[in-house]
């Protein structure tokens, strides 16, 4: 097992970032046109009212029990712990929420803050459609107007969430300028609320974006850390030794680690998106091959040429095909306390095999990332030691993507 | 007296009003932007503003955006919006000339080496759309010390007391964005300009110029009754697509075009 990194930094306290502006360390801040500054003070106004509201988290609490059934298990997965060998590992099983994937936790918070504002038009961008299904899902439940921007290039690699989208009464709106991918998607909702700043609430996904989205998306996502450490405790009695959890733009990750920062004891590694291998400069893995820049808002680490452009991305996972991640995590990269690894293509398809047929759990291929990761940690690791892998979502949504990797039409 | 200043100075006592063009460095051809840079001073343009092509113009409506697309096909960049610039002032040492961009190419050629080549070439001012005044202290910092201008964007949706903050911080001019959304976006209000151009100009001396739905003479004269002066960009951009399109890759073409559109508008402001 490699040495805890959170040893040299006991003087850290997490629960000062970010800091009144939005900045983790160097990172984060709130990089936008003048025309969204109202738009996002106004939101961090509001967020500042109802963080500690009673009612509000009451409200939090009520609708992630009984819409998204939570808590979400912590799994021992048995026969892959035995199969693996090494540490004990147990999933958090994220992927049995309502709509299959951690992203309802923060479309359920965050449209609560829209309720609060009376704006009735959502937007959210998406990649891999998770978030687009769990934001169309949840302005279904509001009966809110939803416009959910999408790369050409994932509607068509994910046209079983589009279909759901649709079903739901969301408007998916191809978008068709650069990559056609999650960083255009996000260009383009960016515009539209530029534009209809007036009525309309933008759900973004994920714990990037500018000050304050990365603080209000980890507080939503923090639940499944909560609830890990709370069932830990409980169920082994003891915290695990060991966290892995893919890191795309890094909500899932996030919301895991959170809770557990101050946890000394508790190694944390975030999994990129390795795609053909770091060495082929054709992966999405900004924390192990990119530098800082700026990028949708945020100052993050990026992957981006040497003129400053941001450049295409690859993975097979259309949730982690993005070429920037939370502010956060490029500052508790820094700060040594988070691990930032990569998994390619091939190593998450292997995970993805081996799972579904170990323990019968199908995981989407982002959550694939980990669990890949996880195995490789196990075997470096003790029997009496223990690790929770956030098994972030389900991978019925990938099964195509897969038969065609196997070469048949379903 | 910098470029700038200089520029309005002469122009109030000339009783006229500012029109600032928009083009983007190397669309679609590098040898082109040249041409057109001068052929915009020849036919009436007061202040020029060169957009510094990036992959994530997130600011921009589809005509520009896909302006910088085609920049970037054939790799324009910060070096080449520099270059170009120096070229420029080569035969032309009176125009202003104002680059504007997203912060991260900036970044990445570095706050020191950017403004050393900047002031090198002869680049004026600086407007960067994705950096607030929040964000800027360093960057505006290092380009006082060169003695370049740092041009802010205000909103409708700006209080006033985010009016007074930009203001603040602001050099060489306000630009008041005309509306909320991207730009070539639809139509402009001019009741709401007045308004809020009257309470910028309570906070500070500086000129006010609008942008954003500016499409032709009349909609120019509008906003220019209202203000210091006018930002044509989308209008100049989707004249520049047309010919494209057509694959026109004569340089005088291009500079034949914007011209045209050019004089049409310089007539109507000066009317």
């Amino acid at each position: 097992m490699s040495s805890n990194p959170s040893s040299n930094n006991k003087a850290v306290d997490y629960s000062q970032v970010p800091d009144a502006r939005g900045h983790f360390g160097p990172y984060g801040g709130r990089f936008v046109s003048e025309t969204l500054i109202y738009a996002l003070d106004e939101l961090e106004a509001l967020y500042r009212k109802l963080k500690d509201d009673p009612e509000f988290q009451a409200q939090f609490d009520y609708d992630l029990a009984q819409y998204v059934g939570r808590p979400s298990p912590l799994y021992f997965a048995e026969r892959w712990t035995k199969e693996t060998g090494g540490a004990q590992l147990y999933l958090k099983r994220e992927d049995l929420n309502h709509t299959g994937a951690h992203k309802i936790n923060n479309t359920i918070g965050q449209a609560l803050l829209a309720k609060h504002t009376g704006k009735k038009r959502i937007i959210a961008e998406t990649g891999a459609g998770q978030h687009g299904v769990a934001t169309a899902t949840v302005a279904a439940r509001l009966g809110l107007e939803c416009h959910v921007f999408m790369g050409e290039e994932d509607i068509h690699r994910q046209s079983l969430n589009v279909y759901r989208m649709k079903l739901l009464g969301a408007e998916v709106i191809p978008v068709t300028s650069g990559s056609k991918t999650l960083k255009d998607a996000m260009n383009e909702a960016m515009r539209d609320w530029v534009t209809n700043v007036d009525n309309t609430f933008y759900i973004i996904g994920t714990c990037a974006g500018p000050h304050p989205y990365p603080e209000l998306v980890r507080d939503f996502q923090s639940v499944i850390g909560r609830e890990a450490r709370r069932q830990s405790l409980a169920q082994v009695g003891k915290l695990p030794d060991a966290l892995v959890a893919c890191v795309g733009g890094g909500s899932n990750a996030i919301g895991l680690f959170h809770p557990f920062l101050e946890d000394e004891s508790v190694a944390m590694y975030g999994v990129e998106a390795g795609g053909y291998g770091l060495e082929t400069g054709k992966h999405a893995a900004p924390l192990n091959d990119g530098i800082p820049g700026v990028l949708h808002g945020n100052r993050t680490y990026l992957m981006e040429d040497e003129n400053g452009q941001i450049i295409e991305t690859h993975s097979i996972s259309a949730g982690l095909d993005y070429p920037g991640v939370g502010p956060e995590h490029s500052w508790l990269k820094d700060i040594g306390r988070v691990n930032y690894v990569a998994i390619n293509d091939d190593e998450a398809m292997a995970a993805f095999r081996n799972l579904t047929k170990v323990e019968g759990i199908m995981p989407a291929l982002e959550s694939s990332h980990a669990v890949a990761y996880a195995e490789k940690l196990a075997r470096e690791m003790d029997p009496d030691q223990m690790i929770i892998v956030n098994l972030s979502g389900r991978g019925d949504k990938d099964i195509l993507t897969v038969a065609e990797i196997d070469g048949i039409t379903v | 007296m910098s470029r700038i200043k200089q520029r309005f100075e002469s122009l109030r006592q000339q009783g006229r009003k500012a029109l600032v063009s928009y083009v983007v460095m190397g669309d679609p051809a590098k040898d082109v932007t040249l041409p057109v840079m001068h052929a915009l001073v020849a036919s009436g343009t007061d202040i020029i503003e060169l957009g510094i092509p990036f992959s994530d113009p997130n600011a921009e409506g589809p005509v520009i955006q896909k302006a910088h697309e085609r920049a970037l096909a054939h790799g324009s960049s910060l070096r080449d919006a520099l270059a170009q610039v120096k070229q420029f002032r080569e035969t032309d040492s009176d125009t202003p000339v104002l680059l504007m961009g997203y912060t991260n190419p900036i970044e990445r050629m570095g706050y020191d080496s950017f403004i050393e080549k900047a002031v090198d070439a002869g680049v004026d001012a600086v407007l960067t759309v994705d950096l607030p005044p929040e964000e800027a202290e360093e960057f505006s910092e290092h380009l006082k010390q060169a003695n370049m201008e740092n041009i802010f964007l205000l909103a409708p949706t700006s209080s006033p007391s985010r009016q007074k903050k930009v203001t603040d911080m602001a050099g060489g001019f306000i630009y008041y964005v005309s509306l909320k959304g991207v730009t070539g976006a639809g139509n402009l209000d001019v009741n709401s300009v007045n308004e809020n151009v009257t309470s910028i100009r309570s906070l500070t001396d500086l000129p006010v110029c609008v942008g954003f739905g500016i499409k032709d003479g009349a909609s120019a004269r509008a906003v220019a009754d209202l203000s210091d002066g006018v930002v044509v960009g989308s209008v100049l951009v989707n004249q520049i697509a047309a010919l494209a399109e057509q694959g026109e890759t004569n340089p005088a073409i291009y500079a034949a075009a914007v011209s045209v559109i050019i004089a049409e508008i310089r007539e109507a402001l000066d009317k």
